[in-house]
């Protein structure tokens, strides 16, 4: 009984540090595009991503996490061996975490989700052999790292666009835009809100028909919409001051209060998709320390999403947003209309894939938006040389995380044996 | 994490605008020189020479630095060739700039009193040219924003009409005042009169090097 309480709280312990992690990198990157382009402050910006990474991660959460942890690997597998699993979710939350931590320090791109993938099918290689590896999931999943950054990078690119076309470079873009603005943030938040009421509240016990669901998604939009026009009509016909060295503006300055909209799309989206890194594993092994066997079927307690809501504000308050300056600063070519834009498909592609239940990787959705502003001619330069550089840390990252794994499974066999 | 900013280049728009900035500077200068040599002001004149010259190597700087961040692997709104060749032609402007400073400097010159009035009508009318070639390169933030299209890529294409209209009245002034320098063939050297037109052509270039420059712009608008 001992062990087990001591392996409850490293299990909890892990969980929190993953979600640490998860805070301290990965949210830098969601916001960064936000306090780069200028439409919030760096403070403003860290408010945001904790206000709504935890409302993401706690509201819409649970979708994602039975993924990663149930489908990766076949938990049956470990029936009569419950401990195994038990050391097997610890290890790779603690392999992942180390991994991401490392990565950090030096500066690579890798990606959480990749981390913590590579992690669980390191284990399960060793511990249980190749077979009890989903490998079609997993197929599944690493297919989604090239299509997520690919539909993301097309919605970008046709949203770019459109909006360049129709709403930038016409007549009168001040005009246009104020006028499309409020409909553009109808359109965001009736996607974002939609596929969170389909699916991610069933663990808050509210069950909507699908009518109450379409109405609720609208007139939610619709206050949106609403409450962004009080601020747009704020900004000035008139031209306003400093506008001599660019005309735009008051053009941008629309497109950055729209870009606040996006970025707290992308916050959620982000919380509701990555919370599972932590939680997903940490699940697994809390419920099976608890119920000493290996359980089937179990819903994902809310306390548990709450802790990885919590861990991964931590992560943000302690570290991320020193990440996050660093990003912003580095990125002030970026102007709030292609920020928006690049936030909008990320947000919109991240959310979707959360309601399939597809663990995508936030970073590279975001870099396929960019990318996709990019190839519309949105951005003064594009440092195409950065995307085999990403791609080599996709592959990189996986037998990383999964060697950290097996490492760390041996090591936690040798101290509560097996 | 690196990666999302990595993605951002450095915008190549920003140094090639502020390399426009230190020619035009360079060019701006042009027409004091000559005022200094028809006040016969040999002092004046070095100093504005050696002005033209600080001024042409801060824009080399700039030039240098923008190159150096160039690289293939960047993906730009443009083509990269026609940001070169932008490039190159404005630095002509400043290099023509210090040309004529120093043709102007080394060389005992005598000016005839006719060609005074018509030499400083010329020379004001082609940096007039350079100028307004500046102002062109000056919407670029604008055209990056609406990428290059729609109704503010023909406001600067207006700009562009009157930067060659600008040429176009120098090179009827460089005509006037050639024809003004043959009066004086006879009594001239015939080494000075080669030269005059040298310096002449020069002028020109200082006309006719933003009109290119403004013609290049016009490529990347008219895709």
């Amino acid at each position: 009984m001992e062990a087990a309480i001591v392996l409850l709280i490293v299990a909890s312990v892990a969980g929190l540090y993953m979600a640490w992690a998860i805070g301290a990198n990965d949210v830098a990157n969601a916001m960064g595009t936000s306090v780069g382009s200028g439409a919030l402050t760096l403070k403003q910006a860290v408010l945001v991503a904790a206000i709504f990474e935890f409302a993401g991660a706690v509201i819409a959460g649970s979708s994602v996490t039975k993924t990663v942890r149930k489908g990766i690997i076949d938990p049956s597998v470990f029936e009569s061996t419950p401990e195994i699993l038990v050391f097997g979710m610890i290890a790779a939350l603690l392999a992942a975490a180390v991994w991401l931590s490392v990565a950090t320090r030096f500066g690579w791109p890798v990606s959480t989700t990749h981390s913590i993938v590579g992690a669980i099918v390191g284990f399960a290689v060793v511990a249980a052999g190749a077979s009890s590896v989903e490998w079609s999931k997993v197929g599944k999943i690493v297919a989604s790292w090239v299509t997520s950054p690919l539909i993301a990078g097309t919605t970008a690119f046709v949203s770019f666009t459109f909006l360049r076309k129709y709403v930038i470079a016409v007549k009168d873009p001040l005009k246009r835009t104020k006028a499309v603005a409020p409909f553009l943030v109808f359109g965001t938040t009736v996607i974002i809100s939609l596929v969170t009421l389909w699916k991610g509240l069933k663990h808050l016990k509210l069950d909507f028909g699908p009518w109450q669901t379409a109405a609720i998604a609208v007139g939610f939009s619709a206050l949106a919409a609403f409450v962004s026009m009080i601020f747009i009509r704020r900004i000035p016909d008139e031209p306003i001051e400093g506008e001599e060295d660019f005309r735009y503006k008051r053009v941008e300055k629309v497109f950055a209060i729209l870009q606040i909209y996006t970025a707290c799309a992308v916050a959620f989206a982000h919380g509701s998709n990555d919370v599972a890194n932590s939680i997903g594993p940490m699940a697994a092994a809390v419920t099976t320390i608890r119920e000493g066997a290996i359980v089937a079927k179990s819903p994902v307690p809310l306390w548990m999403l709450l802790a990885g809501g919590t861990g991964i504000v931590i992560g943000l308050g302690t570290y991320g947003y020193r990440v996050m300056e660093t990003v912003g600063t580095k990125i002030t070519h970026l102007t709030p209309s292609r920020g928006y834009t690049a936030e909008f498909a990320a947000a919109a592609t991240i959310v979707v894939a959360s309601r399939f239940g597809l663990p995508i990787s936030t970073t590279h959705t975001l870099v396929g938006a960019v990318l996709g502003v990019g190839l519309a001619r949105g951005l003064a330069a594009t440092n195409m040389g950065m995307v085999g550089q990403i791609a080599i840390s996709w592959v990189v990252t996986l037998p990383a995380g999964a060697g950290l794994a097996i490492f760390f499974f041996y090591v936690l066999k040798a101290i509560f044996g097996g | 994490m690196k990666s999302l900013a990595a993605l951002f280049g450095r915008s190549p728009f920003d140094p090639l605008q502020k390399h426009m900035e230190k020619v035009c500077e360079c060019a701006a200068e042009v027409p004091a020189l000559f005022d200094a040599l028809v006040a016969n002001d040999a002092e004046g004149l070095r100093a504005c020479r050696n002005k033209i010259s600080a001024l042409e190597s801060e824009a080399d700087a700039v030039k240098n630095d923008l190159r150096s961040h160039l690289p293939k692997r960047l993906f730009m709104p443009v083509d990269r060739r026609d940001l070169l060749e932008i490039l190159d032609l404005q630095d002509t402007i400043a290099d023509v700039a210090e040309d004529i400073g120093d043709l102007l400097v080394e060389r005992d010159w005598i000016v005839p009193a006719d060609m005074v009035e018509p030499l400083k009508e010329f020379v004001q009318s082609a940096v007039k040219a350079t100028l307004a070639a500046r102002e062109v390169m000056r919407s670029l933030d604008e055209l990056v924003e609406v990428g290059f299209a729609g109704p503010e890529a023909d406001a600067v294409e207006k700009q562009i009409d009157e930067v060659n209209r600008l040429e176009d009245a120098s090179d009827h002034l460089e005509v006037a005042l050639t024809r003004s320098l043959f009066q004086h063939e006879d009594t001239m050297s015939p080494v000075a009169v080669i030269l005059w037109m040298r310096i002449f052509e020069w002028i020109g270039d200082l006309a006719d090097f933003p009109k290119k420059v403004c013609n290049r712009l016009r490529l990347l608008i008219a895709h």
